[in-house]
């Protein structure tokens, strides 16, 4: 577990990309870790169904909002039907190895929350899926 | 008061009872357990008298005529006169239920739907475990009495300067008698008289008191007092309730049905004298029984001694992790061993602590992370969130140090 922190990942717990809030959002979701009480809040502007912008806000530990800020680097440009399917590898690709299973929920809080986003309900979980 | 842990032969002896401190982590560390607040771990004669009762006596209690049904009882009812001696208490004045929520929730429905009205205030303080808060919301809200908090500074001791004002048309007061959280010992012995002065009935949240306290209820007269086994060396799904016989005599059953009766017709009911009076169906057996192993541990140990203890080693870790404040450590709570009870509330730097727990984990250091169940004392005071470790008659001064060098690590690990 101690190797899942490692520089970039430590970098993006410290300064989040895509960090903060859009003036009038097309669509946005929030929730929180049961298990931590880490809180997430996704906002995305969409153009012609695709995310043209997106930004997150929340606080909570290094996975979280580290997986967070990596997986949304990735989304501008993409189909929200897309966004709805994407799978929690997505995240682990971005991560790595080394998230025990107890902090899952953390890394895929992200995830979770820009799905529910794009879909306009809570997801599930991306583990339980 | 320098008490030499890290030699002392007793706690050397007392570890190598419990079976799991020997037992390496999957990474071969060993085991480092400092989240006693949460559960404790159990010594191999409660372990013991849990496989006892299945292998040897297994049979309901209060019914069989036969032998393995006889001692059955008697182990159970026993154990019952064990748990009243030890904390001072009659033994019909102890009523076995689940855990301390449970006792709190029978209290709240039984008494509390009795006696409170709307109008009424029910005093709580700021430190309040969940346990004993939501039940008490969840009164209020059917009768319509007001909650009102007695405050706490930022180091979580008590301010006592309004009580009477609080007290003034209280009819409950009820308080942990030390906070999950923080650690703090609340000044039950000052707000007990004060209370019963103003007419209010005093319960007492005892899940992080009796196992760590020298406790006698009727010199601390508190009209209830409740907690769990598993927080004391006990089993899980065991906890007590102490009431006052003549409380606990003019109360209403909380559940019903089996083995709490005296007389049953079709159509009505009258019901058995406390303690089985609430304690409808068959009981948690095998879990009663050893939960009295559990306090013979502790008797043999004697609860002055496990006070001390760990006054000398919550002592010995605030002047060792103070060490670390100049790297961005903060240490909540009480600074003073005397008014703290063997638990250690901090925040690292920019760590959050559950990466904290993660990274210790991988020492095999045990800490809890997280809102520990009060969040409404988290948010006053302005933390998403702390790291707590909790010591108990087990630990030392190595494990101590154990958790100085995981700090150290996530210090490296996080470049702080």
């Amino acid at each position: 577990m101690d190797d899942f922190y490692r520089d970039y990942i430590l970098d993006h717990y410290r300064s989040p990309r895509n960090f903060g809030t859009l003036e009038q959002p097309d669509a946005s979701a929030e929730d929180v870790n049961p298990l931590c009480g880490d809180q997430i809040r996704v906002e995305l502007k969409l153009d012609d169904g695709k995310i043209s912008d997106v930004r997150f806000s929340g606080k909570g530990c290094a996975i979280s909002q580290a997986s967070t800020s990596m997986l949304l680097e990735s989304v501008k440009g993409m189909k929200l039907a897309d966004v709805a399917k994407l799978p929690k590898d997505a995240v682990l690709e971005n991560v790595g190895i080394g998230i025990s299973p107890t902090r899952m929920k953390c890394a895929m809080l992200g995830l979770r929350v820009l799905k529910s986003a794009a879909i306009g309900r809570l997801a599930d979980w991306p583990d339980e899926e | 008061m320098t008490q030499t842990l890290r030699t002392d032969a007793k706690v050397e002896r007392i570890i190598a009872d419990f079976p799991i401190l020997a037992r390496p982590t999957s990474r071969g560390k060993r085991l480092v357990y400092l989240d006693s607040a949460a559960t404790s771990q159990k010594p191999r004669a409660v372990i013991q008298a849990l496989v006892d009762y299945y292998e040897q006596y297994n049979a309901n209690i209060h019914r069989g005529v036969y032998e393995i049904a006889q001692r059955a009882t008697d182990e159970y009812e026993q154990a019952r006169v064990k748990l009243a001696r030890f904390i001072g208490a009659k033994t019909s004045e102890v009523v076995w239920v689940r855990n301390t929520t449970e006792a709190i929730n029978l209290v709240a429905y039984s008494w509390g739907d009795r006696h409170i009205a709307s109008g009424d205030a029910i005093l709580l303080t700021e430190l309040e475990h969940h346990s004993d808060l939501v039940p008490w919301q969840l009164l209020a809200a059917r009768t319509g009495a007001e909650l009102r908090f007695i405050p706490v500074d930022a180091r979580g001791i008590h301010i006592l300067d309004d009580l009477d004002r609080l007290l003034d048309g209280c009819k409950l007061v009820a308080i942990s008698h030390v906070s999950n959280t923080l650690g703090t010992i609340a000044p039950v012995e000052t707000i007990i008289p004060r209370a019963h002065a103003a007419g209010a009935v005093v319960l007492v949240d005892g899940a992080q008191g009796a196992p760590h306290l020298p406790l006698d209820v009727k010199a601390l007269d508190a009209d209830f007092y409740a907690f769990s086994g598993h927080k004391m060396l006990g089993p899980t799904g065991i906890g007590c309730l102490y009431g006052k016989r003549e409380i606990l005599e003019a109360m209403p059953p909380f559940l019903s049905g089996g083995d709490m009766i005296r007389k049953v017709e079709y159509t009505q009911t009258t019901f058995a004298d406390p303690p089985r009076r609430f304690e409808a169906g068959t009981s948690n057996i095998a879990d009663a029984i050893a939960f009295g192993v559990a306090i013979d541990y502790l008797d043999a140990l004697g609860m002055p001694w496990v006070r001390e203890h760990e006054r000398a080693l919550t002592g010995y870790a605030l002047e060792r992790l103070a060490t670390l404040e100049a790297r961005g450590l903060a240490i909540y709570g009480p600074r003073d061993p005397e008014r703290s009870s063997g638990v250690i509330s901090f925040n690292f730097a920019d760590i959050h602590p559950h990466d904290l727990a993660s990274i210790l984990d991988t020492e095999g250091i045990c800490i809890r992370a997280g809102h520990h169940c009060t969040m409404p004392l988290m948010e006053k005071s302005g933390w998403a969130a702390t790291a707590r470790a909790s010591f108990y008659i087990y630990n030392t001064e190595a494990d101590v140090d154990a958790l100085y060098e995981g700090l150290e690590k996530a210090a490296r690990v996080f470049h702080v």
